[in-house]
């Protein structure tokens, strides 16, 4: 075959899922993909198998992503795809990319700062500074989101709300 | 591997029951924020409790099929598994009757009013805190995978009724009188958290599953830790109500199973 599939190539089309929640960010981005692997039989078909961790154990977004991926592939002439989830090591936004964070940040939500493994005290909360206008005069309004994955904030300076993705 | 299979079904059952109680607040929260906090964590509980199904749909099945005809009593469960079919994760929650359930008394109790919610999350929160952190070095490597997952969501929960805990006891007189009634009402469903099931024996002596009985110390140190700063009274209250995780449940899991499965007894295999 002329136009080989190759491992890198997938990796250049998961490039164009995104998570239907937060659409600037793609799967890559998220640091959700754990590998790739393809396969081609002895008729040149290839499947690929692709290993993901979900975020939150609940994210009605994971079946709808691994759909995105598949559907992405098979248009690319991949004729068989194995979406394989793997839990552990568990998802931590440590895996996000930087890349990732500034298109969040562009997007008006704040990104994950903190590493995950530094706890926060009960009662103690994440200052964040604000997307929109940079100020760290900002409250945090809900611990909880509309989606698992963020948290719900205002700005005291610009009076904007917005939402901060969790630090996991 | 009936163990085994009971075992992981007891997570399951645990997490689901729980799940399902705090989704009842959907819509009736106090608050806009709460309303969608408990929905967060309810939501968190389900997913953790989609993937014990999906590890205990894998377990029953690998059971030959003329023992798996034997485990459960659950009818519609067992004409399933009679036709040769193959169980998926949902034929676990939908299908079982609820003499098939093993999860403990405390996560079926009503919600209440707000200070009973989070007196019952409390309870649970810290004791799977401490079980989560045990179970992520189970000898089953899918349960471990599990319990690592849904311990840093455990966490989270841990925080917030820990905060409401303190909020309420340490707010004002109706909010601690509440509160404090809420804790000694349920105070009698914590102690079965730590009573061993059948199940549980078998799966320590296993390597797979988790001693509860010797995170009792630990579970009692932190919650007398939050009701010191809570200026809440533990109970004297020693007797503990028991039989959840035997599947001898207490009036409420009818009821809510009657609600859970209505759409699948209904229209038999319905998606949408
Ligand atoms: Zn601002």
């Amino acid at each position: 075959m002329s136009n080989a599939i190759t491992t890198e190539k997938v990796y250049d089309w998961l490039q164009g899922v995104t998570d239907p929640e937060v659409p600037v960010l793609t799967v890559l981005d998220m640091g959700i993909i754990r590998d790739v692997q393809l396969d081609t039989d002895e008729k040149g078909s290839v499947t690929a198998t692709v290993v993901i961790t979900p975020t939150y154990s609940g994210c009605p977004a994971m079946d709808v992503i691994g759909m995105n991926i598949r559907m992405a592939l098979l248009s690319r002439g991949i004729t068989k795809v194995n979406i394989e989830q793997q839990l552990s090591p568990a998802w931590t936004t440590d895996w996000m990319s930087e890349e990732g964070k500034q298109k969040l940040k562009e997007y008006g939500i704040a990104p994950p700062e903190r590493k995950s493994d530094d706890a926060l005290d009960m009662f103690e909360d994440d200052s964040v500074a604000c997307p929109r206008c940079g100020s760290e005069d900002t409250e945090l309004v809900s611990r909880f989101g509309p989606t698992a994955c963020k948290s719900l904030y205002r700005c005291l300076s610009c009076k904007e709300p917005f939402e901060h993705f969790k630090c996991h | 591997m009936l163990d085994h299979l009971f075992y992981t079904l007891q997570l399951a059952d645990n997490a689901l029951i729980l799940g399902h109680r705090l989704g009842e607040w959907c819509g009736h929260g106090p608050v806009l924020e709460q309303d969608i906090a408990l929905t967060n964590i309810s939501l968190d509980h389900i997913g953790q409790a989609r993937s014990l199904y999906q590890h205990a749909a894998h377990l029953t099945n690998e059971i030959p099929q003329e023992q798996r005809a034997k485990i459960f009593q659950s009818v519609t469960l067992n004409n399933k598994i009679n036709s040769g079919e193959l169980l998926q994760e949902d034929d676990l929650p939908y299908l079982r009757d609820a003499w098939d359930f093993r999860n403990a008394l405390l996560t079926e109790q009503p919600n209440g009013d707000w200070a009973y919610t989070v007196a019952r999350s409390f309870f649970y929160d810290v004791f799977y805190f401490l079980y989560y952190t045990k179970l992520k070095d189970s000898k089953d490597a899918q349960l471990a995978a599990i319990a690592e997952k849904s311990l840093k969501e455990v966490a989270y929960h841990q925080r917030w009724s820990s905060e409401w805990m303190i909020r309420l006891g340490d707010g004002t007189e109706e909010s601690k009188t509440r509160i404090q009634n809420a804790v000694n009402d349920y105070w009698q469903y914590s102690g079965e958290l730590f009573v061993m099931s059948d199940a549980e024996n078998a799966m320590l002596k296993k390597g797979i599953g988790v001693d509860a009985a010797a995170l009792k110390p630990e579970w009692d140190a932190k919650v007398e830790a939050i009701f010191k700063e809570a200026t809440l009274s533990i109970p004297e209250e020693k007797w503990m109500q028991k039989g959840g995780k035997q599947c001898r449940h207490s009036e409420h899991l009818g009821f809510i199973l009657a609600e859970l499965q209505y759409m699948q007894r209904a229209y038999p295999g319905m998606e949408w």
